[in-house]
């Protein structure tokens, strides 16, 4: 089956043309199909090469936005008030500039998210891939794809609907929106994430390792805990964090559930805004270009994107400093 | 005396291993939380949704009242996105995924390219919609319209399109691109008369997994300042006159399935609830769709293809 052509093809670089050249003349155009291959080849290559930097220019692009946009910003507020205000209200008359409450409600959603995500992924990971029959393994896979693969959307209305009026029942002074709802439900979506990646870190475990802890005497769970989790550690952390970083940037199951007004607190039974369901509760407003509130978005996405850098560098050093080489 | 010892030992390990039957059964218990979600969730939506479930629904504007209010200009949308998404994403993530497997020296450059493919992986998908609001709608010009929500997307899933292309393209063996050089045929020719129609399955599968993640997101488009009450269509691709075929629709307003579903979950009347779940079960069930399709074609490439 042919395949569409990702470039368009060089113009002169018709194989028929070229082929028919050669049979009608034969010393010269020899010479020159060979010249005109070699320049098509040059032509394909520079553009596959274009195409995949493209991705470098999205991250650089992404990075550029971010600063440029927010510099308005910072001339108008400054980097200290930004940090030590413990209130957030650029949209009010009498305006506050802090990030923290949204900081908060952003680590407190993604706190409770990673309490589920986190021993619950494992947990899964460990068992199918030291405990599962191979058919049980087969079955689970593509159901916590599905899992993962559920809209955002779609969470949050389970929140709200389903979620919260159930821990209502177990914490009759919950408020209808609230973070500890918002947080269950991200920290199930994001459990296929934590599974699926250290899964397949302790499938890479070598089948010898498993076997030296077995000739000890060691039982399959000794072994699972002791052995393969530590030997599999690295790839384990990749997967916590890949989870930290979903749960972190995760916005429209808090924008539905936890409700959009900022709230300094570290309770997860109160109503939150976070960086992201900020974002989303300014954009779904007017957004002249250039105004009080465009300004912020940025400034709160550049906040968000360094927490997310932080992680990200934090899950390298760690994994480069407990690295097993096999 | 030995018998004794043989007694304490046997206990001992019956000890442990009954460590093993009760992680087997918390194993299971957990996979169970993860599997009860999805039902749960599928239930809640489908009773909710239920009452809005005839035909009306799909050929409804939005409208102030739940009853009648529908989803065409939102499934609409959704169509018109995505197809925009798709025409940007596959031809730029399949020529990188090319360049990157066949082509790429080992040198810095490439190492650049390709860690930076995975960081972008990880970007939270509302930043891609403050990307294309500073660039695409104010730099570039475009507005809140229908081609800025679809490079949009289309940047959030490059990374999926190329990783998957490239397992693909990695899974050709190098038996076959010899065979190719042996008989005279240059780089380009090798790739594009046998690499990539052996990887087409893979690259279908990445596609669609891809697109089935840009179909319910929402935070991005929002960004972009999409619009939630649509109650008129794009322009339409084909006309009556000469040339027959028209891209005025790029440019227009739109909104889509997930934003339709958020505007009224957020409402405060009870009976948007039930418009909301039924859009959700509609939304649902196209990515559902999807990801079965991509979960099958991976199952049947696997099986069919030995080399």
């Amino acid at each position: 089956m042919p395949f569409t052509q990702p470039e368009p093809r060089f113009a002169g670089g018709n194989d028929d043309l070229a082929r028919s050249t050669v049979s009608m003349n034969n010393d010269q155009p020899v010479l020159s199909r060979k010249a005109v291959q070699r320049l098509r080849e040059r032509v394909i290559e520079t553009a596959l090469f274009l195409a995949a930097l493209s991705s470098v220019l999205t991250t650089f692009a992404i990075a550029g936005v971010l600063i440029y946009e927010s510099i308005p910003f910072f001339q108008h507020v400054s980097l200290k008030e930004f940090l030590t205000d413990t209130q957030w209200t650029p949209l009010f008359d009498n305006a506050h500039y802090g990030i923290m409450p949204l900081v908060a409600g952003t680590l407190v959603t993604t706190g409770v998210a990673l309490l589920v995500a986190i021993p619950l992924g494992t947990i899964i990971a460990v068992y199918l891939s030291e405990f599962a029959p191979h058919k049980v393994r087969e079955m689970v896979k593509p159901f916590l794809e599905l899992l993962g693969a559920v809209p955002t959307v779609v969470f949050g209305y389970f929140a709200l609907i389903f979620v919260t009026p159930l821990l209502q029942k177990i914490l009759p002074n919950l408020p209808g929106f609230n973070m500890l709802s918002a947080g269950v439900v991200m920290g199930v979506m994001i459990v296929p994430y934590v599974s699926s990646v250290s899964e397949d870190a302790m499938h890479a475990v070598p089948m010898f390792i498993r076997e030296g802890s077995y000739a000890m005497g060691a039982t399959r769970f000794q072994t699972s805990v002791r052995v393969v989790v530590p030997s599999a550690f690295s790839g384990i952390a990749a997967a916590y964090i890949l989870g930290i970083s979903r749960a972190v940037g995760e916005t429209m199951v808090v924008a539905i559930a936890a409700g959009m007004q900022p709230n300094f607190t570290l309770n997860p039974l109160e109503p939150a805004a976070t960086i992201t369901s900020y974002i989303v509760q300014v954009s779904l407003g007017d957004l002249p270009h250039g105004s009080v509130g465009y300004q912020t978005i940025f400034a709160a996405g550049l906040t968000l994107m360094l927490i997310t850098l932080g992680f990200n560098i934090g899950g390298y050093i760690l994994k480069k400093r407990v690295r097993e080489v096999y | 005396m030995a018998d004794r010892q043989v007694e304490q030992i046997r206990d001992l390990i019956s000890r442990h291993k009954r460590w093993d039957s009760i992680f087997a059964v918390i194993g299971l218990l957990s996979m169970l939380v993860g599997i009860l979600t999805l039902l749960a969730l599928f239930i809640q939506l489908f009773i909710d949704g239920m009452p809005r479930f005839h035909a009306d629904f799909f050929t409804s504007f939005p409208s102030r009242r739940a009853e009648h209010a529908g989803i065409l200009s939102a499934w609409v949308g959704t169509v018109l996105v995505m197809l925009v998404t798709a025409f940007a994403a596959v031809p730029l993530g399949v020529a990188s995924a090319v360049y990157l497997e066949e082509y790429a020296r080992k040198n810095w450059l490439t190492a650049i390219i390709e860690i930076n493919v995975t960081n972008l992986a990880g970007v939270p998908s509302i930043v891609y919609g403050l990307l294309a609001l500073g660039l695409f709608v104010y730099t570039f010009r475009l507005g809140q319209s229908i081609l800025s929500a679809g490079l949009t997307l289309a940047l959030l899933i490059l990374p999926v399109v190329i990783v998957a292309t490239r397992e693909a393209i990695r899974a050709v063996p190098g038996s076959i691109r010899e065979a190719a050089y042996a008989l005279g045929a240059t780089k380009w020719q090798t790739v594009r008369d046998h690499v990539l129609p052996y990887s087409t399955g893979g690259i279908l599968t990445g596609v669609i997994i891809g697109l089935s993640r840009a179909i319910g997101e929402t935070a991005p488009i929002i960004t972009i300042g999409a619009l939630t009450f649509i109650a008129f269509l794009p322009h339409s691709p084909f006309t009556p006159e000469f040339p027959f075929v028209s891209f005025q629709w790029l440019l227009d307003p739109f909104t889509v399935m997930p934003i339709q579903m958020f505007n009224w979950t957020s409402r405060p009347e009870e009976a948007f609830q039930h418009n909301a779940a039924a859009a959700g079960v509609i939304l649902l069930l196209m990515t559902l769709a999807m990801n079965g399709i991509a979960i099958y074609l991976r199952s049947r490439i696997r099986s069919r293809l030995k080399w």
